[in-house]
C-alpha cells in the first residue's frame, strides 16, 4: 500500500488495514475452527453429508461440505466426532430465569402482582451463569428462547440467547423473543380477583388489545403532527404519555413481536386462534397438548406450534397428551418445534435433545425430530438467518455426538458456539 | 381369569401333557433372552422360555424341549426380559394417594393399600412400560408415612387381587420413611433435622419396649396389653420382616438413616439418594442386615432425573450415581417414583446410567433382580429361572435403545398388556382418554398449592 500523507482518506485506509491485521493476530487460534464428522446433519439444502467438514472463521460458518472437496485452512484447530449437528435450539424454556435451587432467590419466572404485564423483560432477569444453562449446553443446546413462564394471563417476555457468555448482552440473539400469554386455568385467580374464568381471561386480553390499538392511534396522530412544520404562534404538539405495557402490545399488534399463547385444551386453542383472527398478531401456539384435535383449524390459520415436551406429565389440561403429537402435527403440515418448557419441581429444566428423542421414537423420522430442535424453531422464532442449520454465513454453533444423538446411550462430546468450544466433557 | 398359583414342587417334566381344566403351557421361542440369572445378564442369543401355571418352567437355549400342547409364541427378532421391578412408585391412589395425614409426622399404622384401586390408569401405564412388580409408597412429607404395598400387576377386580403374600399369608410391604427437607413442616411436624431424628429414635425405642412387653404377657386378663397398630407396624420392622424403604437425598441425611438402621437393627433400603455418590464407600460398609443376601453394606434404589436441582438437596444429583455406587460394590436398583418420572420410560433410568458409565449388566439388573432383593422378592421375581413367577416382557429390540417398544407384558403366565391392542396402546402412547382415572402425586412443594402441569393443585401428601 502506498502512503500519501496529503490524502486523508488514504491515511484512514492504511490505519484501518493496520488495525485489521493486528486484530486478526489477536484472535486466539481456536476461534478458527474446523469440525470433521462421519455424519454431518446440516439441516440445510446440503442435507446429510458423510465424512463432512464444517469450517468456522471468526465465529461464522464459511464452508460446509464433504471432506474431499472442502479445504481446511492452515492453522485451524480441527475437532472430530462421529456426528455433528447444528447447535440445538430450544423454542421455549425458562432456564436462566428459573434456577436450579428452585428457591425464591433464583426463581424469577413468574410475577404475580398483576395478570397482564407484557412489559416485563426477560433481559432484566436472565442469569447466564445459572448452572442449568451450562447443563443444557453440555448436551448440545446452544440457543434458547427463555424467560417468563406460563401461569399469568400475560406474564411478560422471553429473550433469545446463546447458552454462553458472562452477561446477557454477550449472549443476546434477539430481544424480545416473544410476549408470552396463558389461556389455561393456571392463570385463574380465586375470589374477587380477575381473571377467575376462561371467559374473563379472553375478555381482559381483548380489552387490552383494544386499548393498545387506541394508544397507537394517539401516538400516530402525534407523530404525524410532529412531522409537520409548526405554524406561527402555535406550540409544537406534546407527546402523549408513554405506557410500556401498551407499547409492548402495540409491537405484538404490528407483528414486530410474536405472542406465544400457552394452551393445552382444544377449546383454549380455539380461543387463542380466535384472538389472533380478531387482532391479526403473529400467534405461536405454545404447548398444545390437544392440538391433535385441532389440526385443520391450526393449519388453516397458518399458526406454528411449539409442542410441549413429550415427557411432560400428562394430567390436568394435559391428560390427553400423546407421545405422537409431533408426528401428527407434521403429518398435518403444521410448522412445529419441540420445547423443554417449564417445570415447577423436578426436573428443574427439561432438555430438548432428550425430549425430541421421545418424539423420534414415536412417529417422527430422525430428520424430522432433529429439525424440530434446530431449523424449525429457528424459523418459528425468526432467527434462521443466524442459527438452526449448518450453512455458510450462519453462526458457528455446532453440537457433536459419539453416535445417534437421540439414542439414550450416545453422548454429546463437544459443543461450539460462535466458533468457540464451550463444552468438551462428554455427557 | 384369576390365576391360581400353585406351589411347584421339584422339577416339572416338560413332556407331561396338561390335565383337563389346567392351563396350557406357553412357549416363547426364537427370542434373545436376558434372564438375569447368576451374577450378570444371563444372555441367551436365541432361546426359549416355557411358562406353565404361572411359573417359569424353563428358560434356555434352542435345545429346550417344548411341551406337546404348548401354545407357541414366535419371538423372532424380539428380546425377552423379566418383568421389571419398580421399588418406588406413587400410582394407584386415584383421587389422591392416601397414606399418613397431617395429624402427625409418624404414622406406622397407616396402610397405603387401603387407598389404592385397580381402576387407576397409572397401573396401565406401568404395564405399558414393562413393569410387573411395584412397591407403592405413601409420600415423603412425613418422617414415617405408613406401610407400603408390594403389588403384582395381575388382572384383578380389587387391590387384594394384586397383593403379594408371604407363605403365612402376610401381605408383603415395607415401611416408608423420609428425612431431609420434605418432612420438615409446621408443627406437629419437626422443624429441623435434629428434631426429625429424635422423634424417630423415640418411636423406635417405644417400639422396642412394646416388643419386650409383648414377649412377656401378663397372666392376668385384666392386665392384657391393648393392641397398638402403630407399635405393631414398627414391631415388624424390628423383627426384620418389614423393610424400611427410606427416602433421603443429602449425604449427611443418608448417614443419619444408616446410623438408625444400625442402632435399631432395622433392614433399610436407601431411596433416591441424590448425594449417595459422595458417600458410596460408607454405604458399602454400612452393615444394616443385608449380609445373608450377599449384599455388600446397604442397598440403594436410585432415582435418575434428566437434570439436577428442583430443590436444594437434589442440586448435586448426577447420572453417574449408578456408576459410582457400582464401583464401590453397592447393590443398585432404580425406580420411577411415578409421577416424578413416567413408568412407561423406566428403561431410561438404566440407559442414562450406562451413558454415564455404569455397566450394562448392573443397569439391567437394577431394573429387575436387584430391586427384587430390596423387596425380599428375589425368590419369586426379577429373573427368568425355573420355579419363579412367569413375569416377562417382550421387547422390539435392545432394552437400552430409545426406539425399543414394550410389545407385550405377561404376569404369572397371563398376557396383561399387548401394544397391538388399541386399548392398551392408548396407555402406552397417550391420547384422548389416556389420562382419565388417575391423579398425580407429587411431594413436595413448599406451599400447599402449587402450579404444575398447567394448573394449580393442592399438594397431596
Amino acid at each position: 500500500m502506498s502512503m500519501n500523507t496529503s490524502d486523508i482518506g488514504g491515511q484512514r485506509w492504511v490505519v484501518a488495514a493496520f488495525l485489521a491485521a493486528v486484530g486478526a493476530m489477536a484472535l486466539p487460534a481456536w476461534a478458527q475452527l474446523a469440525i470433521k464428522a462421519k455424519t454431518v446433519h446440516t439441516m440445510g439444502p446440503a442435507g446429510k453429508i458423510s465424512d463432512g467438514v464444517i469450517v468456522i472463521r471468526d465465529g461464522k460458518i464459511v464452508a460446509v461440505g464433504p471432506a474431499a472437496s472442502t479445504a481446511i485452512p492452515d492453522g485451524f484447530k480441527v475437532l472430530s466426532a462421529e456426528v455433528a449437528t447444528p447447535g440445538l435450539v430450544d423454542a421455549r424454556s425458562t432456564v436462566g430465569v428459573s434456577g436450579i435451587y428452585n428457591q425464591r432467590h433464583d426463581s424469577d419466572q413468574l410475577e404475580r402482582s398483576s395478570p397482564i404485564q407484557p412489559e416485563l423483560r426477560a433481559m432484566d432477569a436472565y442469569n447466564p451463569l445459572e448452572p442449568l444453562v451450562a447443563f443444557v449446553r453440555s448436551l448440545g443446546v446452544t440457543t434458547v428462547n427463555t424467560g417468563n413462564a406460563p401461569g399469568e394471563l400475560v406474564s411478560g417476555q422471553t429473550i433469545i440467547v446463546k447458552t454462553t457468555g458472562n452477561t446477557v448482552e454477550e449472549a443476546l440473539v434477539k430481544n424480545p423473543g416473544a410476549v408470552v400469554a396463558t389461556l389455561d386455568p393456571s392463570a385463574e385467580k380465586d375470589g374477587a380477583k380477575s381473571p377467575g374464568t376462561r371467559g374473563k381471561m379472553v375478555s381482559m386480553l381483548r380489552e387490552q388489545f383494544i386499548k393498545a390499538q387506541e394508544y397507537e392511534t394517539k401516538w400516530q396522530r402525534y407523530r404525524d403532527k410532529a412531522g409537520q412544520p409548526t405554524t406561527e404562534g402555535k406550540d409544537a404538539p406534546a407527546a402523549p404519555e408513554r405506557n410500556l405495557r401498551l407499547e409492548m402490545l402495540v409491537a405484538v399488534l404490528k407483528g414486530e413481536t410474536p405472542m406465544m399463547i400457552t394452551a393445552d385444551r382444544a377449546h383454549d386453542i380455539d380461543a387463542a386462534l380466535r384472538l389472533a383472527a380478531e387482532f391479526k398478531f403473529k400467534l405461536i401456539l405454545d404447548s398444545g397438548a390437544e392440538a391433535f384435535m385441532r389440526t385443520e383449524q391450526i393449519k388453516a390459520a397458518g399458526v406454528p406450534v411449539v409442542a410441549l415436551a413429550p415427557m411432560s406429565r400428562s394430567f390436568g389440561d394435559r391428560e390427553n397428551a400423546t407421545f405422537e403429537l409431533a408426528a401428527i402435527l407434521i403429518k398435518a403440515g403444521i410448522p412445529m418445534a419441540i420445547q423443554s418448557g417449564y417445570e415447577a419441581y423436578v426436573p428443574k429444566t427439561r432438555v430438548v435433545l432428550l425430549e425430541a428423542a421421545i418424539a423420534a421414537a414415536n412417529g417422527l423420522t430422525f430428520e424430522q425430530a432433529l429439525a424440530s430442535i434446530t431449523i424449525e424453531p429457528a424459523k418459528i422464532l425468526g432467527i434462521e438467518a443466524r442459527v438452526g442449520s449448518l450453512e455458510a454465513g450462519k453462526d458457528g454453533d455446532v453440537a457433536m455426538y459419539d453416535g445417534d444423538p437421540f439414542e439414550y446411550t450416545s453422548r454429546c462430546v463437544g459443543v461450539v458456539i460462535n466458533g468457540k468450544v464451550v463444552s468438551e466433557k462428554p455427557r | 381369569m384369576r390365576m391360581n398359583v400353585m406351589c411347584v414342587v421339584g422339577v416339572v417334566g416338560l413332556a407331561v401333557s396338561v390335565a383337563a381344566g389346567q392351563e396350557k403351557p406357553v412357549a416363547f421361542v426364537n427370542a434373545r433372552i436376558l434372564t438375569m440369572a447368576g451374577d450378570g445378564i444371563g444372555e441367551i442369543e436365541k432361546g426359549t422360555v416355557v411358562v406353565w401355571n404361572g411359573r417359569v418352567v424353563a428358560a434356555g437355549d434352542a435345545t429346550v424341549k417344548l411341551p406337546d400342547d404348548a401354545e407357541v409364541v414366535d419371538c423372532t427378532g424380539k428380546w425377552i426380559m423379566p418383568g421389571l421391578v419398580d421399588t418406588h412408585s406413587h400410582i394407584g391412589g386415584m383421587g389422591g394417594l392416601g397414606g399418613a395425614d397431617g395429624s402427625s409426622p409418624i404414622q406406622p399404622e397407616v396402610r397405603i393399600y387401603d387407598s389404592l384401586t385397580v381402576e387407576d390408569s397409572g397401573f396401565k401405564r406401568a404395564l405399558a412400560g414393562g413393569l410387573t412388580t411395584l412397591n407403592i409408597m405413601p409420600g415423603s412429607g412425613h418422617l414415617l408415612s405408613g406401610q407400603t404395598a408390594y403389588l403384582k400387576l395381575r388382572n384383578g377386580r380389587t387391590i387384594e387381587d394384586r397383593f403379594i403374600k408371604a407363605e403365612d399369608g402376610w401381605v408383603m410391604g415395607g415401611m416408608k420413611m423420609a428425612n431431609g427437607t420434605n418432612s420438615l413442616r409446621e408443627a406437629p411436624f419437626p422443624g429441623t433435622r435434629g428434631k426429625s431424628a429424635s422423634l424417630i429414635r423415640e418411636q423406635y425405642v417405644k417400639a422396642q419396649e412394646y416388643q419386650a412387653k409383648k414377649a412377656k404377657p401378663s397372666t392376668d386378663p385384666d392386665k392384657a396389653m391393648a393392641r397398638d397398630l402403630a407399635m405393631e407396624g414398627l414391631g415388624e420392622v424390628l423383627t426384620g420382616r418389614r423393610i424400611v424403604q427410606h427416602h433421603t437425598h443429602r449425604a449427611d441425611d443418608i448417614m443419619t438413616v444408616l446410623r438408625f438402621a444400625k442402632e435399631f437393627k432395622a433392614r433399610t433400603v436407601l431411596h433416591h439418594v441424590s448425594e449417595a455418590w459422595k458417600v458410596a464407600d460408607e454405604i458399602a460398609a454400612a452393615d444394616t442386615g443385608w449380609g445373608p443376601k450377599g449384599i455388600k453394606g446397604t442397598p440403594v434404589s436410585a432415582i435418575v432425573i434428566d437434570t439436577p436441582g428442583g430443590k436444594l438437596e437434589a442440586a448435586e444429583l448426577t447420572w453417574e450415581t449408578g456408576k459410582i455406587l457400582e464401583k464401590a460394590g453397592v447393590t443398585v436398583a432404580f425406580h420411577t417414583d411415578d409421577w416424578i418420572t413416567d413408568s412407561r420410560l423406566f428403561f431410561r433410568s438404566a440407559a442414562l446410567s450406562v451413558r454415564a458409565g455404569m455397566s450394562r449388566a448392573g443397569a439391567l439388573r437394577a431394573l429387575t433382580i436387584s430391586g427384587a432383593k430390596m423387596l425380599d422378592l428375589e425368590g419369586r421375581v426379577g429373573s427368568l429361572e425355573q420355579g419363579k413367577d412367569a413375569d416377562l416382557i417382550i421387547l422390539s429390540g435392545d432394552p437400552l435403545s430409545v426406539y425399543t417398544k414394550v410389545e407385550q407384558t405377561w404376569v404369572e403366565g397371563t398376557k396383561v398388556f399387548d401394544r397391538s391392542d388399541a386399548k392398551d396402546r392408548l396407555y402406552a402412547v397417550g391420547g384422548l382418554g389416556a389420562g382419565q382415572l388417575q391423579r398425580p402425586y407429587m411431594c413436595c412443594e413448599d406451599n400447599a398449592r402449587f402450579t404444575f402441569g398447567g394448573r394449580q393443585w393442592e399438594a397431596a401428601r
